[in-house]
């Protein structure tokens, strides 16, 4: 089991025919991945990486059974993708485009209804845009992760940072430590799921036992997984927060810090973090050895893993 | 990308969100030719995209001519926060009679605009929010709408003016800023204060915030034509397709993606270092775009070391290297330079760096090697005097 994606996922891609799609289609493809269709209005009945290319999702869906897609497409047509997506009956997109309005998104959030309900029961669920994908090492990568850095485990990971997921999934398999699914929720102020939704997920997961998340500054995503955590999980929770040093660089005004209740600084999301029993990494290199800890106690509720 | 206040004047005068009138003047000349259209008192703003410029002195009141050249000339010499003050904006003086605040801006857990009223404008909102929790409204507004007009009861009613032209214009106000918000991709406007003037009563803006959503300029133009203007560096890594900001140390700091650039900031300054700039090649650099960055980021006079901190995952670490080496080809910068590779082809691109034996060069593994090796390079090595 996994979260998100596993084998048995078969994967569309939106852009495939373009030069990022195409790229990433055969890294995919070579990570295992069950990709079965291109998405590229104008271009249906052309071939790519030897798979049938459509105009629309809702033809690649009836003709290959797909029920995943993987964005590539220029930020300006990425919300008609979605749309599409979602219109085509695919349980999930990953939106991997970066420089989309956040008018656009936020559009899109209202549109889809993306945030009703819990993340289990949603008909459609978006990850992303501006991520790096979502990967379940050893059965299925979406996304532009490679695939390499990743072995199978019972570690989840949950990041708003590309790189950083690297360097944390690549640190855990170097000391045996294999992931469950790793999921990188971009970087963008509005996007689909979050921190809650994967923490969510993973602890209904009976592959995960462990989960590391890695937050950055801005917002305050990690200050309300700290009290999900808190109230919610049973599994032991690692973080690692970057932006210590960040100076207050493009301040949204007064405005933004008002709304959020929070500074968004990263001393004050891992003191949020830490007073919810979660360790919180000062390097990336020092988490692979606080989820050692973690696995060898148990949950911070002390209560059982996997039940 | 912020505005400057007389930019987002501008963007209300034309949205038909009433300001007072004014000039820019980057001379004291040019001073004294606004104040013969309007005549005096005149308000002296500095223009400039940071906070605490009331603080600072930035703002004069100047009710006689000769007053008006001991007013202009220090604000034009002034910094305020590291960022020079270019011109001012002379704008009629005008009798104010409330303050009230307003602001449209992102709530990134709604994940849509959300409008703040506060009948208390003219103050640090920040702090009326902590004392005051009940002057301060929060209204949702939703992406998907052009509509407004269930709040605007709720902000009458708040702001109590007492009169119903008022009220209306008051209205009418908050209706065209979030139309503006909407229409120009707008990722914050904000209005403190809005006042209530004098002779003849009416509402007007008398400061403007705006920034723009980045992402959306490229359906902006009037607006990215805009852009304020940047220093060298900034503009050359704009052109090049990095992410560049200066900072105050002296570690050139070149990585990719934000958050291991963020996280190598922290590990130096924990090392008892500090870096000189925030510099992110993004994803898949190419030699060419790693040479350009380099250059870039040696080009301050403060770098006394450089690390390149690179995790690759599209990014190809030997195309890192020759980037590294091409820029070592063609540079007269001579810096201690350490770096650090790992992930896709980083067994080539650390074999290509060995082999090319450039003296100065440090190649390490891990990245605390290379922020501490770093770290010790720049303290060690005097840098030119800024």
């Amino acid at each position: 089991m996994s979260i998100l994606v596993n084998g048995s996922s078969r994967v569309v891609v939106q852009g495939m025919t373009g030069r990022e799609g195409s790229f990433h289609t055969e890294r995919m493809l070579a990570a295992g991945t069950k990709v079965v269709a291109g998405v590229t209005p104008g271009k249906g009945g052309e071939t790519v990486c030897g798979l049938p290319v459509f105009d629309t999702v809702v033809e690649a869906v009836a003709a290959t059974g797909a029920d995943v897609s993987v964005i590539f497409v220029p930020a300006r047509f990425a919300k008609t993708a979605v749309l599409q997506a979602a219109e085509g009956g695919v349980r999930l997109a990953v939106l991997i485009t970066e420089g989309i309005p956040v008018r656009d998104m936020s559009e899109l959030v209202s549109e889809l209804g993306l945030d009703d309900g819990p993340v289990s029961e949603r008909p459609f669920v978006l990850v992303g845009p501006n991520c790096p994908g979502v990967v379940t090492p050893g059965e299925c990568n979406v996304g532009i992760m490679a695939a390499t850095l990743f072995s199978p485990g019972n570690v989840g990971i949950v990041s708003r940072s590309g790189t950083l997921t690297y360097e944390i999934a690549m640190g855990l398999t170097r000391v045996g430590l294999g992931q469950s699914t790793c999921v990188g929720v971009g970087g963008d102020p509005v996007h689909g799921i979050g921190f809650l939704e994967c923490l969510e997920l993973f602890e209904a997961d009976p592959m995960t036992a462990a989960i590391v998340l890695v937050g950055e500054i801005g917002g305050d995503d990690e200050e309300r997984a700290a009290e999900y955590a808190a109230t919610h999980l049973t599994k032991p929770v690692v973080a690692y927060i970057a932006g210590f040093t960040a100076p207050p660089g493009k301040r949204m005004g007064h405005a933004g810090a008002i709304i959020s209740g929070s500074s968004g600084t990263a001393t004050a999301k891992a003191a949020a973090l830490e007073a919810a029993g979660i360790p919180v990494a000062r390097r990336p290199d020092e988490t692979p050895r606080l989820v050692a800890e973690a696995l060898a106690e148990g949950g911070h509720h002390g209560a059982e893993i996997g039940r | 990308m912020d505005l400057f206040e007389y930019q987002g004047k501008e963007l209300f005068a034309a949205a038909g969100i009433d300001v007072l009138r004014s000039r820019l003047a980057r001379t004291e000349a040019e001073a004294v030719r606004a104040t013969e259209e309007f005549g005096y008192p005149v308000a002296v703003k500095a223009q400039v995209l940071t906070g605490g410029r009331g603080k600072a002195g930035g703002v004069r009141l100047v009710s006689r001519p000769e007053e008006l050249p001991e007013a202009v000339a220090p604000i034009l010499r002034m910094t305020i926060k590291d960022k020079p003050v270019r011109a001012v904006l002379v704008e009629e003086g005008a009798t104010v009679l409330r303050e009230l605040y307003v602001a449209i801006t992102l709530d990134r857990h709604a994940k849509s605009p959300v409008l703040i009223f506060s009948r208390r404008g003219g103050v640090d909102i920040e702090q009326v929010a902590a004392d005051d929790p009940g002057a301060l409204l929060r209204l949702p507004l939703s992406a998907a709408s052009a509509e407004c007009r269930e709040h605007c009861d709720s902000i009458a009613a708040a702001a109590a003016l007492g009169d119903a032209t008022l009220e209306a214009a008051l209205v009418r106000t908050v209706e065209r800023l979030w139309t503006l918000y909407r229409e120009r991709d707008l990722s914050l406007v904000e209005v403190n204060p809005l006042a209530v003037v004098d002779a003849p009563v009416r509402i007007v803006a008398l400061d403007a915030k705006v920034v723009v959503d980045d992402n959306a300029l490229y359906r902006q133009p009037e607006l990215a034509a805009r852009r304020p203007d940047e220093d060298e560096r900034e503009r050359a890594a704009r052109e090049a397709g990095v992410t560049y900001l200066t900072l105050d140390g002296t570690v050139g700091v070149l990585g990719n993606g934000a958050g291991l650039v963020m996280s190598t900031l922290d590990m130096i300054g924990a090392a008892g270092g500090a870096a000189a700039d925030f510099c992110d090649v993004g994803g898949g650099a190419r030699a060419q775009r790693i040479a350009a960055a380099l250059d870039i980021i040696a080009s301050d006079r403060r770098v006394r070391s450089l690390l390149v901190n690179i995790f690759g995952g599209i990014t190809r670490c030997d195309e890192v290297a020759a980037g590294i080496l091409a820029w070592r080809e063609h540079t007269s910068v001579d810096l201690p330079l350490v770096v650090r590779l790992d992930g896709n082809n980083a067994a080539d691109g650390l074999a290509m760096l060995e082999r090319a034996g450039c003296a100065g060069l440090t190649v390490t593994q891990s990245a605390r090697e290379a922020v501490d090796a770093a770290v010790t390079a720049a303290a060690g090595k005097k840098g030119d005097p800024a």
